[in-house]
């Protein structure tokens, strides 16, 4: 909808948008625990994005020599039950955490957001219709819905993803919704609505972006659940399946040894515990600043 | 003897950068027990310099003075026990919006009970009670009975703001700090609960900062003003003199202002100076 | 008449927001609806602007009834203007991008050049389209709605208590604006304050209301003369 086609205001409306940023930017760094959690988070993404050549050692390639060896300069964090170095296994695993992370997401925020905004906006029995069947989902315990949907689908990465998604996406609806009330009734989209603005337009122009700040606050602190819920369906062996290196799973396999070789699964449940860390810090500090409702009017 | 003396007030905030950006600057005054007017416009630091007094500033400001003494008591570093103590009893604060400042789950007519008791303990429940339904009455609220049941969210603005006053009044303080009592009344109700203040001070001798935007309302209740830009004193004047303000400020603020019986002219349009601003005038 | 006005009343729910309100309003004259906060002035300008359902009586705007007439044909000919310029304007979009809406809603073409020519006209320098509405003082975002709502070149200007949430000096300079904008566009106003010094610059006609009723109709004369009739309007004037 932009009707900027001359090329100087283009770029004067780039450079108001990077100011913006910038401005943004600035105030973040200035939260140190929020830098934390960024740097976290990028840590794991650097570790997905470039795994092959960060880890040491094949993470498939069972070494039975180095079975459950401590960690050591040949096995930075040890080797597990079939010798394959940890380490590695990690790194490649932080690819499976984004992958789960990323589809919950993809799916869940969407869904959530839009029927959220629609049922905030337009009121009426739409909002009923809508609202009660979040509250359906809502009711539904969360981890037993997804380990019914994963028994129903059989087990797998991309079924566990599914399964999160189904629960994951009410709280953004309610989210949304809650936003949308309030927006819908205030003088910048009456001033819309006065000039002739469709709901549509209003819905994805005026409202979306007055909701996205939450819903992105929200989704920071949910990667860490997110992460964690895989986690715990990994751990009972109905997400990623061996020998994938999914932390969880990780975990599962290394309880058996937990009291003589520690390391096989303390190492995967500190990756889960400083990832889950990592976001929630980042939510923190984007709450602060993102929050209509901690945030001041200049 | 004067009740209040400010000398060289300071407050500044945090910005967003980091630094510190003073928003009042070298504030000196002092209160008898009189009607005092401080006006200014949104951003010229009257409603901190009257927060500063009760020592309700947001945590992220920072307060200097070289004096601020309430009745001999050096209010700079004054316990946050003996502070309370004296806002509970001898200094008393009405704030713009009341919606702050009242209890959200307790009900008014408790709430003025319980502020009637902390002030005089040995008075009984029942004579406490009375005394708030008189209060509600005197800030001219009808029905005091139903209202005295009422939460604070179920009052209007105008009635809140009302419950506000008679809640402090009843304290009978002896410094009160008034912050754009009345912007939210009706026209009927404002001179009403002007009388209730003026009173205060004629019949008990409080002393009376009346902090507001509107410089008219000011000097017919006032017994003196003082004007304030960008965080310091242009001009102190007796209220009945404004007229014959010097400041260029005060002038153009008067001015600018419509009225019912001036041409219709544009309206001058104050010219601002970054004179007026500077220290040391 | 640009605006006619009979017997409205609006409802909320059980209690009434506005009771019989009549009045009318020529082409080019300006007026002034005043009284007290709750007395159902601001009610009678969204009504007409159709942002309330429950009412009855009749309005029209040029001839139009606001409720049979398609939004976009009623948004050509009447605009408002509301209360609190930190509310009226969305936060997440540059001033440039929120004057131009109304012409990219209604097709209207070189918008471009015309948002340009509307922040001349309201005294803003051309490169505030590009910045955001947190960057803008509170009189310079009222100047900022007032170019959104003359950006369908509307013959009528609903104004919302338009300088209410502004300092004196700065109402000065927004009424100074509205009056040469009147003059130079031909606009028509319906001005609601709660201030009769307001009212009585910018309009030739005003109705008092209280407690959702009209009191009385008055012309600016009759104000400055004082030849006011009901004792609530003398109490207004007694107190401005």
């Amino acid at each position: 909808m932009s009707d900027t086609t001359l090329p100087a205001p283009r770029n004067a409306l780039r450079a108001a948008q990077l100011k913006e940023l910038r401005g943004f930017a600035k105030r973040f760094a200035r939260n140190p625990l929020g830098m934390v959690g960024l740097f976290i988070v990028l840590l794991l993404l650097f570790c997905a994005a470039f795994a092959p050549w960060i880890a040491t050692h094949d993470p498939y390639l069972p070494t039975l020599t180095a079975r459950l060896s401590a960690p050591s300069a040949e096995y930075w964090f040890g080797a597990d039950e079939l010798g394959r170095d940890i380490y590695s296994r990690l790194v490649y695993g932080s690819r499976l955490t984004l992958l789960i992370v990323g589809l919950v997401i993809v799916s869940s925020a969407p869904i959530g957001l839009l029927i959220g905004v629609v049922s905030g906006t337009v009121g009426g029995w739409v909002d009923a219709v809508f609202m009660r069947i979040t509250d359906v989902f809502l009711a539904v315990p969360k981890l037993l819905l997804a380990l019914a949907f994963v028994a129903a689908l059989g087990p797998g990465i991309v079924n566990a993803a599914l399964a999160i998604t189904l629960t994951a996406w009410p709280p953004y609806a309610r989210l949304a919704r809650a936003e949308a009330l309030i927006v819908r009734n205030s003088d910048y989209v009456a001033a819309i609505r006065l000039a002739g603005g469709s709901e549509f337009r209003i819905i994805v122009f005026h409202v979306i972006p007055m909701c996205l700040s939450s819903v992105i606050v929200r989704m920071t602190f949910d990667m860490a659940g997110i992460i964690l819920t895989a986690a715990g369906l990994g751990f009972i062996g109905l997400g990623a399946q061996p020998p994938l290196p999914e932390w969880g799973a990780m975990i599962s396999t290394g309880r058996k040894f937990i009291f003589d070789q520690w390391w096989v699964a303390t190492i995967p449940g500190a990756a889960i515990f400083i990832v889950s860390l990592g976001f929630n810090l980042l939510g923190d500090a984007l709450r602060d600043l993102l929050d209509p409702h901690l945030r001041q009017r200049n | 003897m004067n009740l209040l003396n400010v000398e060289n007030l300071h407050v500044a905030f945090r910005t967003e950068e980091g630094t510190f950006r003073d928003a009042v600057r070298g504030v000196s005054f002092s209160l008898g027990r009189e009607k005092l007017g401080i006006v200014g416009e949104s951003g010229s630091g009257k409603s901190l310099t009257g927060r500063s007094i009760l020592g309700v500033l947001p945590p992220y400001a920072r307060m200097s003075a070289d004096r601020l003494e309430f009745d001999n008591i050096d209010l700079r570093d004054a316990s946050p026990r003996l502070r309370r103590s004296l806002r509970g009893s001898r200094l008393g604060m009405i704030l713009q919006d009341p919606k702050f400042s009242l209890n959200p789950v307790m009900r008014i007519g408790d709430q003025i009970v319980e502020a009637i008791r902390i002030g005089n303990r040995r008075m009984s429940g029942r004579d406490a009670r009375r005394k708030a339904l008189e209060t509600l009455e005197a800030v001219h609220i009808r029905e005091p009975e139903r209202v005295a049941r009422l939460y604070a969210h179920e009052l209007s603005g105008g009635m809140g703001q009302r419950v506000m006053i008679g809640m402090m009044v009843v304290r009978e303080p002896d410094l009160l700090v008034a912050d754009e009592p009345t912007s939210a009344l009706d026209v009927s109700v404002r001179t009403q609960v002007l009388s209730i203040l003026d009173e205060l001070v004629t019949r008990r001798g409080m002393g009376l900062i009346f902090i507001s935007h509107d410089l008219n309302l000011v000097s017919k209740f006032c017994d003196r003003v003082i004007v304030m830009y960008a965080g310091r004193i242009v001009e102190t004047l007796q209220a009945d003199r404004l007229q014959e303000a010097q400041h260029p400020y005060t002038r153009g603020l008067l001015s600018c202002l419509p009225s019912i019986n001036r041409s219709l002219e544009p309206l001058p349009v104050l010219q601002r100076e970054a004179s007026w601003a500077e220290l040391g005038q | 008449m640009m605006i006619e006005i009979k017997d409205l009343s609006v409802t909320f729910g059980s209690s009434t927001a506005v009771r019989n309100a009549s009045f009318s309003v020529a082409e080019g004259e300006s007026f002034g609806l005043v009284g007290e906060s709750g007395s159902g002035k601001s009610t009678i300008l969204r009504t007409i602007m159709g942002l309330n359902w429950n009412w009855s009586g009749t309005i029209r705007v040029a001839d139009l009834d606001p409720a049979r007439t398609p939004r976009k044909t009623l948004a050509r000919v009447v605009q408002m203007v509301f209360q609190d310029p930190y509310a009226s304007l969305h936060p997440r979009y540059v001033i440039g991008h929120q004057i131009a809406e109304p012409m990219v809603i209604n097709a209207i073409p070189n918008v471009q050049r015309r948002t340009a020519e509307l922040l001349d006209l309201i005294g803003l320098p051309a490169d505030f389209q590009f910045r955001y509405p947190h960057e803008l003082s509170g009189g310079q975002r009222q100047r900022v709605a007032i170019a959104r709502a003359l950006a369908l070149s509307p013959r009528v200007l609903l104004l919302d208590e338009p300088t209410s949430a502004l300092d004196v000096s700065i109402q000065a300079e927004i009424l100074n604006l509205l009056n040469r904008l009147r003059r130079e566009l031909n606009l028509t106003f319906v001005l609601v304050s709660h201030d009769l010094a307001v009212i009585s610059y910018m309009c030739e006609r005003l109705m008092v209301m209280r407690n959702a009723a009209p009191v009385e109709t008055l012309t600016r004369e009759q104000l400055r003369a004082g030849d006011v009739a009901d004792g609530y309007s003398r109490q207004l004037l007694a107190a401005s």
